[in-house]
């Protein structure tokens, strides 16, 4: 217990990066995966057939390789880099490889919340004369939205968990430092672990209440 | 979706939407071409696709030597953990569903306390925990002991939803010809609810496979370690190495996902089942089918 409380500071860095891992690939993923969902249900064969590639690719792939190739691959042979600081760059490599893992899932959530809304809502919307934005915008994406929040909650979920993989190249977050603190203090691997446990409790939990809250406060009644 | 049909977004094109879209098509097209483009230049500028990076992988012994080992050791790691998350989640997907509280409430806090928890971090505590206790821990034990907890927490959360799903006349009609409880559960009940909830089972056998891929952190002599440490290391090409291991996890994967998505067609036909698939998510609350 003691080493959990003398380095507290140190586990809450490491939490603050789990945080920042989080928020900014979700962010990313967020909107990359609208875009890819917007091209999987596009009327162009081109555009269906690209986000369909990119999503069974991604989505097949183990989310370990990923980040490897991003560190490895990209940083390392490829030689991208967005900052000096060896740190920093790892965290921007990985925050490449969790969004571009990530959004795979995204766009199939999304795409399978607009393909939930029956097609007679939409059928009946153009008989009355509304324009294919109005359609988009009035009757579609409101009752799609409604239908996505549950699974997209937990995906958020499940991102912050997959924050962690980030550890295969050297991002300190979460886990490592566990590992870390694990070599320093030998003695205490029971507390240190259920320190850093109760921590992905602590960003799990509200999720999920809040994400099933909303649904059912939203939920379509068809 | 259909080439031609109306969708939800999109009603049938008439002949002005079609010249427009076959524009757009084109248009389109060229820009993933030039994307296409700009990417191969990027790695051409590296040299990525120079012959002698490639040529290990025409080559027998690289695969008997190097990969196969690999793809072996994930296989066998990935089948034992399948089977002991199976049990796991059987076990505490019924416990949870237990009369009695005492029984009850202790699986429900394993089955959460473990879904929370990153496999990643489940892996170092056995690795560390298991040497504390005086066990000695190998790279292969803790992966599948990460594996285990943690697919079977969730396959518990999947076989629970499944049983809640199936009919209560159902269990009513067992208890009514006399079976007892455990009987009622291990004859009706559980058969059911596997079959209704096969797809996701399967579906979360698949996040297990993928996530074998975590032994690489720890060093375990997976397929990922043969494509990024142990092939890069004899022939320095890591970019070609771990692209041809992502084609090998895509096949098997694929081919998983299609076993998955047959078995939903066939339990959907089934007319022995009474549970629905649907009824059981909605049970079940959120059933996790991503990692």
């Amino acid at each position: 217990m003691e080493a959990v409380v003398d380095e507290l500071p140190v586990i809450l860095g490491a939490f603050w990066l789990t945080v920042k891992l989080t928020v900014v690939s979700g962010l990313i993923s967020l909107v990359w995966g609208i875009a890819l969902a917007a091209m999987r249900v596009s009327p162009l064969p081109v555009l269906r057939g690209a986000g369909a590639l990119y999503v069974n690719v991604l989505r097949n792939t183990p989310l370990t390789l990923i980040i490897v190739f991003c560190g490895l691959g990209l940083g390392t042979v490829m030689d991208v880099q967005f900052s000096d600081d060896l740190s920093l760059n790892s965290f921007w490599l990985s925050i490449i490889g969790l969004s571009a893992y990530t959004s795979a899932f995204v766009c199939e959530v999304v795409r399978a919340g607009i393909n939930t809304v029956p097609l007679g809502q939409a059928e009946a919307a153009r008989a009355i004369g509304l324009t294919f934005l109005q359609t988009l915008r009035l009757v579609i994406l409101p009752q799609a939205v409604r239908t996505v929040i549950a699974p997209l909650g937990s995906l958020l979920n499940a991102l912050v968990k997959n924050t962690t993989v980030a550890a295969a190249i050297g991002v300190m977050e979460a886990a490592l430092r566990m590992k870390n603190l694990f070599d320093a203090h030998g003695d205490a691997i029971i507390p240190i672990f259920l320190g850093f446990a109760a921590g992905f409790v602590v960003l799990t939990l509200p999720l999920n209440l809040l994400s099933g809250r909303l649904a059912r406060r939203l939920a379509v009644v068809r | 979706m259909t080439e031609r049909g109306a969708t939800v977004l999109y009603d049938v094109p008439g002949p002005r939407a079609r010249l427009r879209n076959n524009a757009l098509t084109l248009a389109f097209g060229v820009v993933l071409l030039l994307v296409a483009y700009f990417v191969w230049t990027k790695f051409d500028e590296k040299g990525q696709w120079k012959g002698e990076l490639w040529q290990p992988f025409l080559r027998a012994d690289t695969w008997t030597e190097l990969i196969l080992p690999g793809l072996l050791n994930t296989l066998v790691a990935a089948a034992l953990a399948a089977v002991l998350a199976l049990l796991f989640g059987a076990v505490f997907g019924i416990a949870r569903l237990s009369d009695h509280r005492w029984v009850r409430i202790p699986a429900a806090v394993v089955v959460e306390a473990f879904r929370a928890v990153p496999v990643l971090m489940l892996i170092f505590f056995a690795q560390y925990g298991g040497s504390l206790a005086g066990l000695v821990v190998t790279e292969f034990t803790a992966v599948v002991f990460g594996l285990t907890v943690y697919n079977g927490s969730v396959l518990a959360e999947i076989v629970r939803a499944g049983i809640l799903a199936v009919p209560r006349g159902q269990a009513e009609a067992g208890y009514a010809i006399g079976l007892r409880k455990n009987q009622v559960m291990r004859l009706i009940l559980l058969p059911q609810a596997v079959t209704a909830m096969m797809p996701a089972i399967v579906s979360q056998l698949v996040v297990l496979l993928k996530d074998t891929a975590l032994g690489f952190v720890v060093a375990y002599a997976d397929l990922l370690n043969a494509g990024a440490r142990v092939v890069p290391a004899n022939y320095a090409n890591l970019i070609p190495s771990v692209i041809v291991i992502a084609a090998v996890y895509i096949a098997i994967n694929l081919a998983l996902g299609y076993l998955a998505a047959w078995l939903e067609r066939r339990s959907r036909r089934s007319r022995k089942v009474t549970a629905d698939p649907a009824a059981a998510e909605r049970a079940g609350g959120e059933v996790a089918f991503v990692r």
